[in-house]
């Protein structure tokens, strides 16, 4: 019976260990950044690594999920002679919920596992600790740059996203199914509301961008230094970030848009 | 060195990448406007049942859209519902003040808004006016009701 209750709690107890281990990390490493030339330099080249590498798959799925999105939405709307509204359906979608959510599990499949996996590496082969040995802080060193490029990229790819998803449904929806370009745009910004659906979204993508970055380098910095510990800390990176996304969506959803 | 200098042009590139973004979305999706602090004056009007009149519902005259609604309140000595009108400054002094207003509503299940008709007296509205001539919603349920009853009674 005790054994059983033993079992029962352990996984509560390492979970909450490894919740306030990562509080603590996120703290250590952000507090005191250097604003030095060096530390902006380090922090450009993470953007660069996480922000612009993954610009490719966030245009090429931002067009299609866009034209998709119009495509889909036209067969529908045209039934009721709506089609007129096709701007405003794809423009809605994609600014409250698409674009955040999909640039997010992208982000964290794309960068996020990398960050993961880049850090792991470091542990396993102890460059970690030798650089701890020289006395360079790899808190700072390593850990800080991640966190502050992912947290500045996720939100601009995710309002690219929308861009080129509204740029698809403009080519599906006008371009090629013919719909009037005027009613689509001005459809769009009768309905859009900069406050209520632009900037909520994007601060929506502020704390995906912060949860997914956050995951992906405690996950990394915490694992244990085998092959195998790498593998498993860059599965439960893709696998917790999208989780948490996709539970922090519906509990920001209903906070920003539930009096709508 | 050249590899850091490349790196920096594409973050370059990629930052403002996103600020244009944020710009598309700002003036082409979302349509804000700079002049959004336009020149208005307010006039009151009380309705009996303004159905789904919200605030930020637009005023027409003519069909144009000349104002906003401001803000909607229930006045507590007559219970009636009172819409304060947010009118464009330049119809200041145009319009009579027997101008009539109705809620109406955009096609058969759109939008309530206001429709302003000029009247002919020569006095202008100014600032702070009451409209007297208004009408309320029109409420599709209300109407039914009236038919089912009547068509009984019969």
């Amino acid at each position: 019976m005790l054994d059983w209750l033993a079992r029962l709690g352990r996984p509560v107890i390492h979970l909450l260990a490894a919740l306030g281990r990562s509080v603590i990390f996120l703290f250590q490493s952000l507090a005191g950044w250097p604003r030095s030339y060096k530390a902006v330099q380090l922090w450009m080249r993470q953007v660069y690594s996480v922000g612009v590498l993954s610009l490719i798959i966030i245009l090429v799925s931002g067009l299609f999920i866009g034209m998709v999105l119009a495509l889909q939405g036209y067969t529908i709307l045209v039934d009721f002679g709506a089609e007129q509204a096709l701007g405003q359906m794809v423009a809605l979608s994609l600014t409250r919920e698409l674009a955040p959510v999909v640039a997010a599990l992208l982000f964290a499949g794309r960068a996020g596992s990398a960050l993961t996996a880049e850090i792991g590496l470091m542990k396993a082969t102890e460059q970690l600790s030798s650089m701890e040995m020289i006395g360079v802080d790899p808190l700072k060193r390593i850990v800080a740059p991640r966190l502050l490029a992912g947290f500045f990229a996720l939100p601009l790819l995710s309002i690219i996203f929308t861009m080129i998803g509204i740029g698809g449904g403009w080519l599906v929806g006008v371009d090629w199914l013919g719909v009037d370009a005027g009613a689509f745009w001005s459809n769009m910004q009768a309905s859009v509301d900069f406050q209520a659906d632009v900037l909520n979204g994007f601060i929506k993508s502020l704390v995906f961008a912060w949860v997914v970055t956050w995951i992906a380098v405690f996950q990394g910095y915490d694992l244990v230094p085998t092959s195998e510990g790498i593998s498993r800390a860059t599965t439960k990176t893709v696998v917790y970030s999208s989780l948490a996304v996709l539970g922090l969506d519906f509990i920001l959803t209903a906070l920003m848009f539930s009096n709508l | 060195m050249q590899n850091q200098r490349r790196m920096e042009v594409a973050v370059g590139a990629f930052m403002l990448l996103g600020v244009l973004a944020l710009v598309f979305m700002a003036l082409k999706v979302s349509g804000l406007a700079w002049e959004t602090s336009n020149k208005t004056f307010q006039v009151e009007a009380y309705f009996g049942d303004i159905g789904g009149l919200k605030e930020r519902s637009k005023v027409t005259l003519a069909g144009v859209t000349v104002g906003r609604v401001a803000r909607i309140e229930l006045d507590q000595q007559w219970f009636e519902a009172r819409v304060l009108l947010e009118l464009d400054e330049s119809l200041q002094g145009k319009l009579s003040k027997d101008t009539a207003a109705a809620i109406q509503t955009a096609g058969l299940l759109g939008d309530n808004y206001i429709s302003l008709t000029p009247g002919i007296e020569e006095a202008t509205l100014a600032a702070g006016d009451t409209l007297r001539d208004t009408q309320s919603a029109l409420i599709l349920e209300d109407l039914i009701n009236q038919f089912i009853t009547r068509s009984t009674q019969d």
